[in-house]
């Protein structure tokens, strides 16, 4: 909670300070009402007072009335706009800081989990410091004020007081104890809920296959008890100790009433009787103040374990340390432009065993197509990954432009680079928003981004879907691009590439979901659009990369191959490995 | 290395639908009425338990109402005692054990109520879940083409938590609150008519105020949930495409979106905020102010001797009484407005068309050899598009056939037609001359053994992943089965074994998971065979494990594969050629390579030069 605190910029915590005198404030006019209603009491118990007196607490209560409402709706107001700030700068920090992480980060917190640390975390957060906190401060402040109150009057009332507050504390005790941990555990409960019933749509062909849908409706039947009784168990605790609470508070009243009684009895004819009389009326008001403070406590105690989980999950995402940061070059070394290098390199994950690459060396000359091949786990994606930085090298270095990876600016680095992912991703907007994306590339100021986006589209390919499109190349793409099928995602995805007109092209296993003959026009009108320009292939298929200037051949991370198909038919037996289970003897010839 | 940052829209959605109820806008049910009804009719067998706890509620309200009334008779018996020169003691004892008499029932009666409605509404809610459930298994496939049916799906478990909330708090709630609301003013009336037109009259004016402030508010909430809404999706947008993002330099422009959108936010958050803090000081100042009211003209009365001053002790008991229920109702009705939209989704999927009850149909196909017909079959997703014309070839036990196209080309409609997960518009597939409509869907799928591109695996362990729904499989089978695709040594190799509990990230590969669905495969051992033998996802190597399963499973059974490989394609014995969704062409491959048609022409796009053309 704290560190929730120390998060605050100067203007949150003056704020916050600000806020909590409010409470102060509001706390003490609410408190003071019934003075005067002790006031008129004594007043209506006196024979002959005047009316005028009456009417002048009266009117000193009104007036008190109405100060508590504004300084309540001014604390109303300054906690909205200190939630409202807290977590827009939260927010902001958080998506600031994501989006410096490199994938190592990533994957360190796995993007759902990090989805979830920026909007539902930081929501409870913003309740916790616009609601929960105000609280917090009030829920103290009313049970000192009101002690002092009631504090020396007679002992009888106060021990009274002691004995209804002790049992509320022990009610809060309890809640605490036993239902606590069941509220917590139910939301785990309901995640293996939303599991199986999530399993039950990925798998519903299987399941229905298999005819195992009665295995599946036992299975959703058994965590849906293990919920339902263990709500059931946590709201029967919750719900047996309102009427308690309220019994205590309630015959605490008629307690005071009662020993009232008694003392006045004690004391009759005399002023005192008087003075007691208006005293008992009152200290029943605060007494039931006291004990509604506490059961606010409930409450409180429920909200602060929330928030200072998602305290936690945020503080560990602003926490991280980024491993990955700029150097200070722009530009590559002049000469040695359009070459990607490898030196010796070798990658393992960061906080993995075993190295995912080992000794790989390596040069793409300008103008030349590098291809990688190999099993899955081979190491292909780890290694284009280490060109635009998305990792860094365990050992060796890789050079882009002559010049190691880790000496640029990133930005500087990837403005070299058109990347085309495994999985295409495309973004809300539309078409040409979406190939247009990003800033950097090789475009010269007066260019018609139409054009070249229209071109972008027909070397990948795309030209007979998009224009099919209603609203062509403005047509709306929605979010994750699920309103057009994978291979049209791939085809946008390299029209990405060809539209940043980058130095090297780098496509990660981009052909997979295209089919044989498209993958081979839009190979061949990329060949013509590549010339001169140096391109890296990811490859599951022969065919897409048999043509390549130079193949590497990956083997549980190590190159045990380099050179043109041909060549590496002869030598390498891995490579011949790969290329008889995919090609018949005679094609291959 | 598992592809980590897939696109994680479920887990997020469910999430974000748990947002804190206080901030949730009201959803406007279409038919509140209608859906109540619903409600009622579904859950008559809780009525009872509900109609008790409705009852304890309204005794322990009308219990309590009598608080105030007794602490008024002490007040008055020790104002009088002031006044005479003593206190009749054993009277106000009889008083307060009365007084404490009725706040124990009172209490005892909330105790009753409350455990009743959470019993009730725990089972309500356990009930509609397993309805949910099993009707998910019940609906035709094709009501799952609509992207949107997951998404629904997902709202309406929520909704379950949203309407068993709202039964069990505001209806509760809502009762008592109307009962001490009328409760209130009788007391009242009863005790004094003057001061109770003075306590209506502040509390019917604040409340009128209050509404106005609702009202307003109303605008900033749904401003805030949509900018929420977009903001999130741009957050989970972004954090999905974080490698794109990167690689092209988007960062500023990611973060000039997000900057606007959390601007706007911001901007109606707080407002949203404060209004809705606005109602409790509002409550507080009507309470004031009927207290303040009752103290000075009840002391003006009690002066003039009009009223015991006990009257001014119950009224300003009775104030606080009457002024909280405005403020609970308000809120109540929200809450069950959004139960009532819950209620509509809940049911309306609860209503979705099932699939045909086919218990009336008695033959059954059993010990099939594997001969399969297709004769004159069409179909369509959409009945006014045909996309399968007339389609026929009859294929004889143990054959293999290979289904071949483009991405897209409809591949797929082939096993839902096979697995009848959707039905003919005309024409017939039969199974050893039986027409698969003839018999149950289950009698069809028990024919089947069927291995899917995304290979299916649940949390579970190895050995009930395996099994799966299957009875009475030895340990030994299961194991048989494991050797057989060469997963024995992986799986005994693992800490647990075949005990070893799958979960989303075990690192097992795409080529371990496919072989385990193999291997569950194996273990139905059924006559027929459906393959989708995508390796896209497996590595060469794993991939020749696969394909060596694949081919001992195919051994004695007529299989129908989703060819992906050329040497299935090769190995056929009939191949169908599928595009825009429609079979084109169909033959053995050499028969279809000399026809020159669309087949010949995708096979030999795979091995031309790409200069060539």
């Amino acid at each position: 909670m704290f560190k929730a605190i120390k998060r605050m910029r100067r203007q949150e915590v003056a704020l916050l300070i600000f806020s909590i005198l409010l409470v102060l404030a509001q706390v003490w006019t609410e408190m003071k009402i019934p003075d005067y209603m002790s006031n008129i009491t004594m007043l209506v118990q006196t024979e002959g007072s005047a009316m005028s007196a009456i009417w002048k607490a009266g009117g000193i209560m009104m007036l008190l009335a109405l100060l508590s409402t504004l300084i309540g709706l001014t604390s109303g107001y300054v906690s909205a706009m200190l939630g409202g700030l807290y977590s827009k700068h939260l927010r902001s920090d958080i998506f600031n800081k994501v989006q410096s992480f490199s994938l190592n980060e990533i994957d360190r917190f796995s993007t759902a989990s990090l989805i979830t640390r920026s909007t539902n975390d930081v929501t409870q957060m913003q309740m916790f410091i616009a609601g929960g906190l105000r609280m917090i401060i009030r829920t103290p402040i009313s049970v000192v004020v009101a002690l002092i109150k009631i504090w020396g009057k007679h002992w009888q009332w106060t021990s009274l007081t002691g004995g209804a507050i002790i049992t509320v504390m022990c009610i809060v005790v309890v809640v605490i104890k036993y239902a606590h941990p069941r509220f917590r555990k139910m939301q785990d409960l309901t995640d293996e809920l939303n599991k199986t019933t999530r399993d039950n749509l990925t798998g519903i062909r299987v399941i229905r296959a298999y005819n195992a849908e009665d295995y599946q409706e036992n299975k959703f039947r058994d965590a849906n008890e293990k919920l339902s009784s263990n709500m059931l168990a946590a709201q029967t605790v919750m719900s047996s100790t309102r009427p308690v609470m309220r019994f205590v508070n309630d015959g605490l009243t008629v307690g005071i009433y009662l020993i009232g009684a008694y003392l006045i009895n004690q004391t009759i004819g005399t002023t005192d009787a008087i003075v007691t009389f208006s005293e008992m009326v009152v200290f029943s008001n605060y007494a039931s103040r006291l004990l509604m403070s506490f059961m606010n406590l409930e409450m409180i105690f429920n909200m602060i374990p929330r928030a200072s989980v998602a305290a936690e999950r945020i503080n560990e995402v602003l926490d991280c340390e980024l491993e990955i940061t700029d150097g200070p070059e722009t530009e590559g070394i002049e000469g040695r432009d359009g070459t990607v290098e490898f030196r010796n390199v070798c990658f393992t994950y960061p906080g993995t065993e075993g190295e995912v690459l080992s000794d790989i060396s390596f040069t793409a000359e300008k103008g030349e197509t590098v291809a990688f091949i190999g099993a899955t786990g081979s190491g292909k994606t780890s290694l284009v990954n280490l060109i635009p930085r998305f990792y860094d090298v365990t050992k060796g270095e890789v050079l882009v432009d002559g010049r190691d990876v880790r000496e640029y600016n990133q930005h500087s680095l990837r403005n070299l680079i058109g990347y085309a992912p495994q999985t295409a991703v495309l973004f809300s907007g539309t078409v040409s928003s979406n190939i247009e994306y990003g800033e950097g590339g090789n475009h010269a100021d007066d260019e018609d981004s139409e054009a070249e986006v229209k071109r972008a589209v027909a070397i990948a390919q795309a030209t007979e879907f998009v224009e099919k499109m209603e609203n062509t190349y403005d047509a709306e793409i929605t979010r994750g691009g699920t309103n057009v099928s994978g291979g049209q995602r791939q085809r946008l995805s390299v029209a990405r590439v060809v539209y940043r007109k980058p130095e090297i092209y780098i496509f990660d296993d981009t052909f997979s979901a295209l089919d044989f003959k498209t993958d081979r026009i839009l190979r061949a009108a990329l060949k013509q659009e590549t010339a001169g320009v140096t391109t890296l292939i990811v490859a599951q298929r022969i065919g897409t990369i048999r043509d390549a200037d130079k193949i590497i051949v990956l083997d549980e991370g190590k190159m045990v191959g380099m050179g043109t198909h041909e060549e590496l038919m002869k030598s390498c037996q891995v490579y011949r490995e790969i290329a008889y289970t995919q090609l018949s003897e005679e094609e291959l010839a | 290395m598992a592809k980590k940052n897939s696109y994680q829209l479920g887990q997020a959605n469910i999430n974000s639908n748990r947002g804190p109820g206080r901030m949730r806008i009201a959803e406007k049910p279409k038919d509140f009425k209608g859906a109540a009804k619903k409600l009622l009719e579904y859950g008559k067998d809780i009525l009872p338990q509900f109609i008790l706890a409705f009852s304890a509620s309204v005794l322990s309200v009308i219990m309590n109402l009598f608080g105030p009334d007794n602490l008024s008779r002490m007040t008055n018996i020790i104002e009088a005692g002031m006044k005479s020169g003593g206190v009749d003691i054993p009277a106000v004892i009889k008083v307060a054990i009365r007084a404490l008499s009725f706040y124990l029932v009172g209490a005892l009666l909330i105790l009753i109520q409350s455990l009743n409605l959470n019993r009730a509404s725990q089972k309500l809610m356990r009930q509609m879940r397993n309805d949910i459930s099993h009707k998910l298994n019940r609906i035709p496939l094709r009501s799952f083409d609509s992207s949107s049916f997951g998404d629904v799906l997902s709202r309406v478990t929520n909704d379950v938590d949203t309407i068993g909330m709202s039964l069990n708090m505001a209806s509760s709630s809502i009762v008592s609150s109307i009962v001490t609301f009328i409760g209130c003013t009788v007391m009242m009336l009863l005790t004094n008519v003057k001061l109770t037109v003075i306590v209506l009259t502040c509390s019917i004016l604040g409340f009128m105020l209050m509404n106005v402030i609702i009202r307003k508010s109303q605008g900033y909430f749904t401003r805030r949930q949509s900018y929420l809404g977009l903001l999130n999706g741009h957050i989970e947008e972004m954090y999905a495409g974080h490698l794109i993002v990167k690689a092209y330099n988007g960062e500023k422009e990611s973060r000039e979106a997000f900057e606007y959108l959390n601007d706007k936010l911001f901007e109606n958050n707080w407002k949203s905020q404060f209004i809705s803090g606005i109602t409790f000081p509002l409550m507080e100042l009507l309470s004031n102010l009927g207290y303040v009211a009752v103290c000075v003209f009840g002391a003006m009365m009690a002066k003039n001797g009009q009223i015991p001053f006990g009257t001014i002790i119950a009224f300003v008991i009775y104030v606080r009484m009457f002024t909280m229920p405005m403020s609970m109702v308000a809120n109540s009705i929200t809450n069950l407005q959004s139960a009532a939209a819950a209620c509509e989704r809940v049911f309306d999927f609860l209503a979705q068309e099932e699939m045909e009850d086919e218990s009336y149909k008695t033959q059954k196909m059993d010990n099939i050899r594997g001969d399969v017909e297709f004769s004159h079959v069409h179909f369509g997703y959409d009945p006014d598009k045909i996309i399968i014309n007339d389609f026929s070839a009859k294929i004889d036990a143990g054959k293999k056939v290979a289904i071949v196209g483009p991405t897209g080309a409809g591949k797929t409609t082939m096993v839902n037609l096979l697995m009848r997960f959707y039905e003919l518009n005309g024409g017939k597939i039969s199974i050893d001359g039986i027409d698969t409509k003839d018999v149950t869907r289950e009698n069809v799928h028990e024919q089947f053994s069927m291995v899917l591109q995304d290979s299916w695996l649940f949390e579970g362990t190895i050995r009930d992943n395996i099994v799966y729904s299957m009875t009475d499989v030895s340990d030994e089978r299961v194991i048989e089965a494991c050797k057989m695709v060469g997963l024995h040594n992986y799986i005994t190799g693992l800490p647990n074994g075949y005990d070893t509990v799958l979960s989303e990230d075990s690192n097992m590969s795409a080529g371990q998971r496919q072989l385990m669905t193999i291997a569950r495969a194996m273990i139905q051992n059924a006559p027929l065979l459906i393959l989708d033998e995508a390796t896209s996802s497996v590595d060469t190597r794993t991939e020749q494990l696969v394909q060596d399963a694949m081919d001992l499973l195919t051994r004695g059974r007529t299989s129908f594969t989703i060819a992906h490989r050329l040497s299935t394609i090769r190995n056929a014995d009939i191949i169908l050629v599928m595009k825009d969704g429609d079979i084109v062409e169909t033959g053995t491959h050499e028969e279809l390579l000399e026809k020159g048609g669309f087949y010949s022409d995708l096979w030999t796009s795979q091995f031309v030069n790409a200069e060539a053309i």
